[in-house]
């Protein structure tokens, strides 16, 4: 059915209101390439909806803003049910090695970027990355050996403090 | 599908308000559409909107934000500038395009 009308025209909500306030603490805590993209995914889309958002690293997840590791982040099927593999052939020399490629291979076909751009284009949508103290302190790690747009390394009651009000996921 | 009038003329829209006929665009409507949610179009903007116009013509779906920054080279964060909040569904608004669907 085809509605006439005159004005008002339809004009889409874009909940400015609505979104402002809203907060999004993501806590990253794994360190495989396959458990790296879910937090990066959601942070994304997030700020793309006009949403406070802040990840933070800790433990495993560290490695995603190492540099030293943050561009190459593995996958393994071994202990993965879901790659529906026998569990046997998980653990031969060259598997996860050759998992990783395919899986970032996929993902670059999806036009995704690759982890330390992925992070560049949140930093660049105004999310704010923040690195736990314990695990700093635990691989001995300072500013100067994370990617240069985490904020700070903060205790875990910090990150707390600064997501006062904020829904969360942890992954 | 409603039939709404923008900038005196009138065109098919989804019960959002995003038109549903890309050809019934123009940058006259484009800047009219902008105006309805309070955004002053300048030439950075038009440089985005006529990005999202020419790659919908060309690949059949609206380009997501990195698209944009990647296909398109503007900057994401100019992009959160121009458009606050919600660039990508905002300029695919002002575009006359439907919202984009890709997650990234």
């Amino acid at each position: 059915m085809t509605s006439m009308d005159t004005a008002p025209a339809i004009v889409p909500d874009f909940g400015n209101e609505a979104s402002e306030g809203r907060k999004l603490a993501i806590i990253c805590s794994k360190g495989s390439l396959d458990m790296a993209y879910p937090g990066l995914i959601l942070a994304n889309a997030a700020l793309g909806e006009g949403v406070e958002t802040h990840l933070f690293f800790t433990f495993w997840g560290f490695d995603m803003i190492n540099k030293k590791t943050m561009g190459d982040l593995k996958f393994t099927p071994l202990g993965n049910p879901a790659t529906h593999m026998p569990q046997g052939l998980g653990g031969l020399p060259g598997i996860t090695h050759m998992a990783t490629s395919k899986l970032k291979k996929s993902i670059a076909e999806l036009d995704v970027p690759e982890v330390p751009e992925f992070l560049e284009q949140i930093v660049a949508s105004g999310g704010h990355l923040w690195a736990c103290r314990m695990s700093a302190d635990m691989n001995h790690l300072t500013e100067e050996d994370l990617y240069e747009e985490v904020e700070g390394i903060i205790s875990a009651s910090d990150f707390i403090e600064k997501t006062e009000g904020a829904q969360l996921l942890f992954i | 599908m409603p039939v709404t009038t923008i900038d005196g003329r009138q065109v098919h829209v989804n019960e959002e308000g995003f038109l549903t006929e890309p050809s019934e665009w123009d940058e006259g409507l484009g800047k009219a559409l902008a105006a309805q949610i309070g955004i002053d179009m300048g030439d950075e903007h038009w440089k985005a909107i006529r990005f999202l116009r020419e790659d919908f013509a060309a690949q059949g779906e609206t380009p997501t934000l990195r698209r944009v920054t990647v296909a398109g080279g503007i900057p994401t964060k100019a992009l959160f500038q121009l458009f606050p909040q919600k660039p990508a569904k905002k300029m695919a608004y002002i575009a006359g395009l439907p919202k984009p669907h890709g997650c990234v």
